[in-house]
């Protein structure tokens, strides 16, 4: 179709949907009038039941623990997936000069500093994920960011130890991996896959809330493993690092 | 007023789903594609906010006060890293057409028909 | 046995993770052992839970959070008969797959199997799930999976396009389907189908519900490439490698419909079953499917963009037998699914031997070919008779039993659909094997060429494969006693406050009167039809081959008649993913709106 026939086509079908859509609207009930019972029993039963006072988090890594584990290996899909259609080695690259190292002193202290700070935020996201809000996944993110920061503030030479394909990707295997080994572990001792099996520790406390804890950490470990080899993959695309004893220019 | 996040909700969808199909620009489609989801999360959210409710985080607060759904702010989690996967690979592949044809131009890629 | 459908999700995700993960430390045949050998594994235990699911309704609940006075908490699994058959023809499907690509495909191998046994975890999680977000967080799985699949030779500009409508279109299916899901939420506080249904059955069903059922169930049509969501199907299918072609058109488009099906019966038939109205707009929907679909078919003279419309025109008869709404139109379509699974992938793979032997795809450059690969050319007649649906072979106990609850005119219309995809395999396949037809045909547009992935191939192993795929797709009429036991899942399938009961409260199911183990008994006018429709075909293929023989006077009164609506059609089909969001919208909001006016008040 003609870009004319398809603005022509797209009009009203836009119309229709968005008629459809405040029929819908008109039947919901008014903002802040939640009545389904889900959220109220989750709210009144999971921090007993299973001593984690985050009972977003709880309702992530063990209530809806199976989604979870879906959502995990969809990211993990993503990377083999980028890996995979980013593969091509006779692709060019400019090589990275030296002058593109960023010479501000106080651009780079202030990027130094959050790069440590960023990277302390995202551990303590993920180790209190449980009772403060937070979580694996947010920690994670936060934390990639960090080492992505090292290769703005400082050069490629400077990032590239962290995003270590042979180190990495065997971790991410194990982070994603390990949230299954966890729930098969449920399995195997006559539980339902996924059963919180672990001592359940005393709520408030870092030491709480059984394998919640455990899958917490599995999914912050492949979430930030993840996001450095996605940011990695698409980066050397453009990037190769100088070796030294090159030529400034 | 109550139902104005419903409104945004849908409207958002609206226009991505419009940028999606008018776009020039394979980059400018994946953000699209991730404003229509986004209109997903707005929409749950705002179904599951509880009036003068507390954020579901018992740290101090009593077990039993008000708060609002846990439920729905689990799924958009989800949902935030599924956008990131379909975003990622989407960018993957506009990076590829870039490479192959030097333009990213969707009806420009357009190789195969029929 | 619930210890069975976390495992079926688990073995080939964990073995994923594995595979991707030990990427650079083990050996590659030990790396190809653990991949074929997971593969394996997983449609083993799925035979034993169809095997023990007849009589249960295996129902297992993650976490141990079992449900409370009817409130569901956790995610369940709930899987009978039908379920758990679809998770077995999905695991066989897969293995042929990875056993045909151990030596097609030998780039980038370990990324491939990775992707692979993703997509085979998740369409089991897909067809065991009894949670709708659990469905929403397996369809984007899968999604993934296929799309980078699908842009797998990624030295060329058409896998880069396919993959990407590919991506867009689904993408944006899925992204409804969530918005429908925060509807349904909002309306009853739960994500349990056997709850939403309950609670759905107190009140009348507005607007919001409608709504909500247009958008979820648009959702998974637009994953089941039903007209006007199919475009994205042949451009994906083209480029594709050959097994991720048979993966993609054998199993997962076909799951759309299966969860379609899921909805309709433990969500929506309780508001609106009292009518017709969902099921004739689905019954609709898949006969201008069939149609359009099969008539793309004969348009097209590459070989995978041509068996990409016979997949599409099969799920069209598919989704006609679903909205019958009785238990034979969907016994009906589970087997024609059985057989089109394994039919399609043995076609695709033969489609790849052919790419790899002689670097070529389109069906007029490889004319006379074939002649001589005689394995080759039997499996894939053998393929092309059952997908045609000639009396007990292949699909034809499917079509028979979709069959016994339609109308006349809508029997004529589905039987023409299969005809004119089998006419277009019919005609490729004399060409290539028989060296038959003309050289030219300009009605059928330019060519598109690629180059094969792999020259280096152990072709024994692809025939091989091939030759199993096909025999095993054939077979599926004549299995003494399978057609009654079809109909049998279908009843449990359809019984939606049974599913409820035995969700919800744990009630358990009464365990079947004994089945028979005989060929079911199709009507003869199922058999009229079916040979009518083989004879059709036959001519048709003739007509298409030898066009140029025909009397001038007809020939050219044809070129005139058919010529404009051809282009048409081609213009339609236009590659751009613009258009195909386009028509998205459109196909939503005139469902929507159909439905709006069939089903309120």
């Amino acid at each position: 179709m003609s870009r004319r026939m398809r603005m022509l086509v797209l009009g009203p079908a836009l119309l229709g949907l968005g008629a459809l859509f405040a029929w819908a609207i008109a039947g919901l009930a008014a903002f802040g009038d939640y009545r389904g019972p889900y959220g109220f029993v989750l709210n009144r039963v999971v921090v007993p039941l299973r001593h984690t006072t985050n009972v977003v988090m709880g309702t992530t890594f063990d209530v809806r623990g199976l989604d979870t584990m879906g959502e995990e290996f969809i990211l993990y899909a993503a990377l083999v997936g980028v890996t995979l259609l980013l593969r091509d080695e006779t692709r060019s690259r400019q090589a990275e000069r030296r002058t593109s190292r960023l010479d501000d002193d106080a651009v780079r202290l202030v990027g130094v500093a959050m790069i440590g700070g960023g990277l302390l935020v995202g551990l303590w996201l993920m180790a209190f994920g449980y009772i403060t809000p937070g979580g694996g996944f947010q920690g994670g993110v936060l934390a990639a960011g960090a080492v992505l920061l090292l290769y703005l503030v400082g050069s490629h030479r400077d990032y590239r130890p962290f995003r270590n394909e042979h180190f990495l990707d065997p971790l991410e295997a194990v982070g994603a991996g390990g949230y299954i080994v966890i729930g098969l572990a449920a399995l195997v001792s006559g539980t339902a896959f996924l059963t919180n099996l672990f001592g359940l520790g005393t709520t408030g406390t870092l030491v709480s809330s059984g394998s919640i804890a455990l899958l917490n950490w599995a999914s912050a470990i492949a979430v930030s493993c993840a996001m450095v080899l996605l940011f990695a993959e698409f980066l050397e695309t453009y990037v190769v690092p100088l070796e030294p004893g090159d030529a400034a220019s | 007023m109550s139902y104005l996040p419903y409104v945004v909700a849908a409207w958002i969808c609206l226009v991505g789903i419009a940028g999606m199909a008018t776009s020039r620009n394979l980059i400018h489609l994946a953000v699209c594609l991730t404003v229509t989801q986004s209109s997903s999360y707005v929409l749950l959210l705002s179904v599951g906010y509880v009036k003068h409710g507390k954020a579901p985080i018992f740290v101090g607060t009593k077990v039993g006060s008000t708060a609002a759904d846990p439920v729905v702010q689990a799924l958009t989690l989800t949902d935030v890293v599924v956008s990131v996967a379909v975003i990622a690979l989407i960018l993957a592949l506009a990076l590829d057409a870039h490479r192959l044809s030097g333009s990213v131009d969707p009806d420009g890629i357009a190789d195969i028909s029929g | 046995m619930t210890w069975i459908p976390p495992l079926l999700v688990a073995i080939p995700l964990l073995s994923a993770a594995a595979t991707a993960g030990l990427d650079h430390i083990t050996p590659r045949p030990i790396q190809d052992a653990l991949v074929i050998g997971a593969a394996t594994a997983t449609t083993a235990l799925a035979f034993v839970l169809l095997w023990h699911a007849e009589s249960h309704e295996v129902v297992e609940w993650f976490g141990g959070w079992r449900p409370h006075h009817g409130v569901a908490l956790g995610i369940d699994f709930a899987v009978g008969p039908l379920a758990a058959g679809m998770c077995a023809v999905i695991g066989l499907v897969v293995t042929l797959a990875l056993l045909y690509s151990l030596t097609f495909l030998r780039e980038a191998a370990r990324l491939f199997d990775a992707l692979m046994l993703v997509a085979l975890g998740a369409m089991c999680g897909f067809a065991m799930s009894g949670d709708l977000f659990n469905l929403f967080v397996w369809l984007e799985l899968m999604g993934v999976a296929a799309f980078a699949l699908t842009g797998f030779q990624v030295e060329r500009l058409g896998p880069v396009q396919g993959a990407v409508n590919f991506a867009i279109t689904n993408s944006l299916g899925g992204y409804l389907f969530a918005i429908g899901i925060a509807l349904i939420y909002a309306r009853t506080g739960a994500l349990n189908l056997a709850q939403i249904g309950t609670s759905l059955s107190h009140g009348p069903a507005g607007g919001l519900v409608i709504v909500a059922m247009t958008l979820l169930l648009c959702g998974f049509l637009i994953k089941g490439a039903v007209v006007p969501f199919h475009l994205w199907a042949a451009d994906a299918y083209a480029v594709a490698p050959a097994p991720v072609c048979a993966v993609l058109g054998g199993v997962m488009t076909d799951i759309g419909l299966i969860g379609v099906a899921r909805l309709y019966w433990s969500v929506f038939a309780v508001p609106f079953g009292h009518g017709r109205g969902v099921g004739d707009v689905l019954l609709w929907l898949g006969i201008a499917t069939a149609v359009l679909a099969g008539t793309m078919a004969f348009l097209q003279r590459h070989l995978k963009r041509m068996l990409a419309y016979s997949v599409v025109c099969h799920i069209g008869i598919m989704l006609a037998g679903i909205g019958l709404l009785d238990s034979a139109g969907l016994a009906g379509a589970e087997l024609m699914f059985l057989a089109h699974a394994l039919l399609t992938a043995g076609l695709f793979f033969v489609a790849g031997i052919l790419h790899v032997d002689h670097a070529l795809i389109d069906e007029l450059h490889l004319r006379g070919r074939g002649r001589g690969s005689w394995l080759l050319a039997a499996a894939w007649f053998a393929g092309t008779v059952g997908l045609v649906g000639t009396p007990y072979v292949g699909i034809y106990l499917g079509h028979g039993l979709i069959d016994e609850g339609a109308r006349p005119w809508v029997l004529a219309l589905l039987w023409l659909g299969s005809a004119l995809a089998g006419a277009a395999l019919l005609r490729a396949g004399a060409r290539i094997f028989l060296g038959w037809g003309d050289a030219e045909e300009e009605l059928l547009g330019r060519a598109i060429e690629e180059d094969p992935v792999e020259r280096d191939v152990l072709r024994p192993l692809l025939v091989g494969v091939a030759l199993v795929a096909v025999v095993l797709g054939v077979a599926i009429s004549i299995v003494p006693g399978l057609g009654q036991r079809a109909e049998y899942a279908a009843e449990r399938f359809r019984d939606t406050s049974g599913y409820a009961a035995t969700v919800l409260h744990g009630r358990a199911v009464t365990p079947p009167a004994s089945l028979p183990v005989s060929i079911r008994h199709t009507s003869l006018e199922s058999i009229l039809f079916a040979t009518g429709t083989t004879i059709f075909a036959l001519g048709l293929a003739l007509a298409g081959l030898y066009r140029s023989r025909l009397p001038r006077g007809i020939s050219r009164a044809a070129s005139r008649t058919l010529a404009p609506p051809i282009r048409v059609l081609h213009a339609l089909h236009s590659g751009v993913v613009g258009d195909y969001v386009t028509w998205v919208a459109v196909g939503t909001a005139v469902t929507g709106g159909i439905w709006a006016l069939l089903l309120h008040g």
